[in-house]
């Protein structure tokens, strides 16, 4: 039930794009004015948080925190982070050719992508979940993050012909939809709380 | 970011000379080579409100001012001295392993700035939350080490990284003003007015999403060449 919780929150009350501001970059450039880069793009994130988080706990509870390399945690994270992202990439080319062809551009540009930095300092510093929460929440915070690029994929596609004024075409419209997105979301505040569920 | 302003950056030139009309403030300045670059990153290529890079803390923390200054002078530190690191190292750093090395670089100044955060100003590192370590992963700091930083000499590398920070800082510091103002009345702390009514939707996420979205509109609507770039 917890799992199924985190899951859902992670993916509507805390979400990771619209209340945290992780990942915008690609939110608000090009990837989000094409439903097909969108789609990819949030397939991508889906895949290396939900195995980033759990890898990246089980590196802090079993080889950070017993040697007491606690200050040395951020470039753990984030070498891990580099290092996953390139076992990801080669073993999608060696065995899952069609999904390496549609995800391939876009999984080197996840390692410098904040939601999977950020989704691991959530989980791990600020909230101190377990291991299968953290897990849980890996998978859930790409669930939503792919929800929330989709859905402003959906909406920028509509938008493609719309009159909108010279100065707002772009990155400037794309944000104040995005802050539409967020004020609708704040509609879920407060029916699951994440952090009831951390140590 | 344009062919014209990549061209300026490995050249070291202003980009004024590629782009049509030059901004009157900086015809008034030294002509020199520092002062352009300067110049340059403060506005022409204004991290936030032009290239719409650094996105995750520009709107994480500018719900009071104090806030986006803080972050805004974190991020300029981080990225001058991983910048002047990189410029200093650029002959040893092998270019197969450039961009892991560079993030290690980056990553081990953050850590630095983190932990002097949490040690001397503990009340500022609270309210700034995982936004400070997640400098490591702000677009900028490491584009400034690829495309500037790798190929000029440290002075000049750390002067790039501070127009860069200055630039940052100041698109922060203005945001955490306007939603500080709207939001609570007061201006760094300061209470303005007696019976203020909050506008608590700029102190949620959306507010901070509309907010930089009309800056963004405003500044690309005053620009000589109306270009805005996308972030990666």
């Amino acid at each position: 039930m917890d799992i199924f919780l985190i899951v859902m929150g992670a993916i509507l009350t805390n979400n990771i794009l619209l209340t945290t501001f992780l990942g915008i970059c690609p939110f608000v450039s090009g990837v989000s004015g094409e439903y097909a880069s969108a789609s990819g793009m949030g397939m991508a994130v889906i895949f290396v948080l939900t195995m980033t988080v759990p890898i990246n706990w089980l590196i802090n509870h079993f080889v950070l925190q017993p040697l007491g390399l606690g200050y040395l945690s951020l470039i753990i994270y984030i070498v891990t982070i580099a290092f996953l992202v390139q076992i990801v990439e080669m073993f999608m080319k060696q065995f899952l050719p069609a999904l390496y062809t549609s995800l391939g551009v876009f999984l080197p540009l996840i390692t410098v992508n904040c939601a999977i930095l950020g989704g691991v300092l959530f989980a791990l510093s600020t909230w101190n979940l377990g291991f299968a929460q953290s897990a849980a929440y890996g998978f859930g915070g790409g669930l939503g993050w792919a929800l929330a690029i989709i859905l402003m994929a959906a909406i920028r596609e509509r938008l493609r012909f719309a009159p909108i004024p010279e100065g707002l075409k772009g990155p400037g419209l794309a944000l104040i939809i995005a802050g539409l997105m967020a004020m609708s979301f704040v509609g879920f505040s407060g029916m699951i709380n994440i952090r009831d569920f951390g140590g | 970011m344009t062919e014209a302003k990549t061209i300026a950056m490995t050249t070291g030139t202003s980009v004024q000379a590629a782009s049509a009309p030059a901004i009157p403030l900086a015809q008034h300045l030294p002509q020199t080579k520092g002062w352009k670059e300067l110049v340059r990153d403060i506005w022409d290529d204004n991290p936030t409100f032009r290239m719409i890079l650094a996105m995750c803390p520009t709107m994480g923390a500018t719900t009071m001012a104090v806030n986006g200054l803080a972050m805004g002078l974190s991020t300029m530190i981080a990225t001058m001295a991983s910048s002047t690191t990189v410029g200093a190292l650029r002959n040893v750093i092998p270019a197969e392993v450039r961009l892991p090395a560079y993030m290690i670089i980056i990553a081990f100044w953050v850590t630095l700035v983190d932990i002097f955060l949490r040690a001397y100003v503990p009340p500022l590192s609270a309210a700034l939350g995982p936004y400070v370590p997640l400098i490591i992963t702000n677009c900028f700091v490491l584009g400034r080490a690829e495309a500037f930083a790798s190929q000029n000499s440290p002075g000049l590398s750390a002067l790039d990284a501070l127009g860069v920070g200055l630039g940052f800082t100041m698109s922060l510091t203005l945001l955490g003003i306007t939603r500080e103002f709207l939001g609570f009345g007061s201006l760094f702390g300061i209470q303005l007015f007696v019976g203020w009514t909050n506008w608590v939707i700029m102190i949620i996420p959306a507010g901070a999403f509309l907010m930089v979205g009309l800056y963004v509109g405003i500044v690309k609507h005053f620009s000589p060449d109306g270009q805005v770039g996308g972030g990666s």
